[in-house]
């Protein structure tokens, strides 16, 4: 007798779990999945994701770095250099300028340290997150764009 | 090299699992003594992946330092920031926010979900089910998703920083929250229905890898192993830290210790994290998220040791400072995973091979958690 029970037990135990399965495959919604590579252009990462590293510039090709070097100081690897310039400001002050903003970005971890440190808000994490190249050298970046300039507020 | 031969002078067969097997979650090795189908010894073999990042630790600085424990316990990242910056903050003797205080208890247990629904699917999907995996991944993909939101990455999020958060919580939170919970409440009966019930699930699990009570504290075991043998270890219960001490929970106890009573634990554990995120997530007070803590942290003199519970166990931050770098002298994690990995032996020894597949999984094994 005992022996029929535990056969009943055993199979009602395992249709239980098999009625879960049959009920999500009778009534399926909308696929969890995101079908990544195939949604790129509606693929939308969250204002805070932590992507590629950008110093900001505006349309005027102006950027806030001080060349401080807050950052540099706060990240944990080594991944950011600062390079700074001398330059004479207009009321003739000998005054430390951002050179080049280097970031080795296979060494950074995503922290976000350098961006939380930054004292005029320059960095930002952005969304992009597709880094992968074809040549290791390509991944030593430099930040601030051709040509760009300090903005005058922070001057 | 005999050790390296298989078949030993006295006819056992040395097995060697891993370091690349997918039942063992990572790289870890283990060599078994093999007496036809019985394990006479099991020895782990450690030391893949360490990174040596209590010697790293010792180069920076202590904002810096927080962010490599997301990279020991991966599935309790929040769990192990919290730890190290609540050692510095009571070395320094901060005040943190109650609005950052009340955050980080809600990350915290939504952490320890995600961990447990991943280690729910993983051990489906090592006992041979499948459906399991689409389950708790259904589930713990909205965690992340809320993860990634407020922390900015899904995984080693760097949200805490010594004082409280890194930045406030962004708009829509606590509702993204409370529609989890309401999800998630009504998928967690699933859990039970699809695999604590099943027949397969119950003969490979059940009276498997029994760990007494005094093996689990001989070794060192915490979290839901000691729990599942009936050992009261649980941090949040016995030196409250963040809010845990205003909150209503119950500490999971069971005594059969095997691993069908470590399953148990953890499925129960999940209840209790709603419950107390439930307590919370509608009481987020206005005011400030950090406090103020100078940029760069110098501990006084001392040694300094806090211990927070993360999803697997006991995490303990040991930091020793001379008071006059900002770098700590010493620091040493007291990680959950290498003391209940240390149990293996004695819950493996004696059974069969197969069911060591079970025990792995019943141990909620993180490897980088383990080597560090």
């Amino acid at each position: 007798m005992s022996y029929l029970k535990d056969i009943y037990r055993s199979m009602s135990s395992m249709l239980s779990g098999m009625q879960l399965t049959g009920h999500y495959f009778m009534n399926f919604r909308k696929a969890e999945t995101e079908q990544y590579p195939d949604n790129r252009l509606t693929l939308k990462m969250s204002p805070r994701f932590k992507g590629e590293l950008t110093l900001l510039h505006n349309v005027q090709n102006m950027h806030k770095c001080t060349g401080c070097s807050a950052c540099q100081l706060a990240c944990p690897n080594g991944s950011i250099t600062i390079l700074e310039k001398r330059e004479l400001t207009e009321d003739g002050k000998n005054k430390k300028r951002l050179q080049t903003f280097v970031w080795q970005h296979s060494m950074c971890t995503f922290c976000s340290l350098c961006v939380d440190s930054c004292p005029t808000g320059a960095l930002k994490m952005e969304q992009r997150f597709e880094f992968t190249v074809a040549d290791r050298k390509t991944l030593t970046k430099t930040l601030n764009k051709e040509g760009s300039q300090l903005a005058p507020d922070l001057r | 090299m005999p050790e390296l031969e298989t078949i030993t002078e006295t006819g056992e067969y040395i097995l060697n699992v891993g370091p690349q097997h997918p039942a063992t979650h990572g790289v870890m090795h283990l060599r078994i003594k093999l007496d036809g189908e019985i394990i006479e010894s099991i020895e782990p073999v450690l030391g893949y992946i360490h990174r040596s990042i209590e010697k790293m630790s010792e180069s920076l600085t202590y904002r810096q330092l927080i962010q490599m424990t997301s990279r020991m316990d991966y599935l309790s990242a929040h769990i192990n920031n919290t730890g190290v910056a609540l050692t510095i903050e009571r070395a320094l003797q901060v005040e943190v926010p109650q609005r950052a205080l009340v955050v980080r208890t809600i990350l915290a247990e939504l952490t320890r979900l995600a961990s447990h629904q991943l280690w729910w699917a993983a051990t489906g999907l090592d006992l041979g089910a499948v459906t399991p995996f689409f389950l708790g991944f259904r589930d713990r993909e909205v965690i992340t998703t809320i993860f990634e939101e407020v922390c900015g990455s899904r995984l080693t999020m760097n949200y805490i920083v010594p004082g409280g958060l890194m930045e406030d919580i962004p708009n829509g939170f606590a509702e993204r929250v409370n529609k989890f919970l309401i999800d998630f409440e009504h998928h967690l009966p699933e859990y039970d229905q699809l695999l604590s019930d099943n027949e397969i699930f119950l003969a490979r699990n059940v009276g498997i890898g029994i760990l007494s009570k005094e093996e689990a504290l001989s070794f060192g075991c915490s979290g839901p192993m000691a729990r599942a043998s009936g050992l009261s270890c649980d941090v949040r219960k016995w030196h409250p830290y963040d809010l845990y001490s205003s909150l209503e929970f119950n500490e999971v106890l069971l005594t059969q210790g095997d691993c069908y009573a470590r399953y148990k634990v953890r499925i129960r554990e999940m209840y209790q994290s709603i419950r107390i995120i439930k307590q919370l997530i509608n009481q987020i007070p206005e005011g400030e998220y950090q406090a103020k803590v100078k940029k760069i942290i110098k501990l006084p003199e001392g040694e300094y040791y806090e211990r927070v519970e993360t999803a697997r166990g006991e995490f303990g931050v040991y930091i020793i400072s001379d008071g006059k770098s900002s770098n700590p002298y010493r620091i040493k994690y007291r990680s959950p995973g290498f003391s209940n990995l240390a149990s293996l032996s004695a819950l493996a020894t004696g059974g069969n091979i197969g069911d060591l597949v079970a025990i792995m999984a019943s141990i909620d094994l993180v490897i980088p958690d383990i080597d560090r």
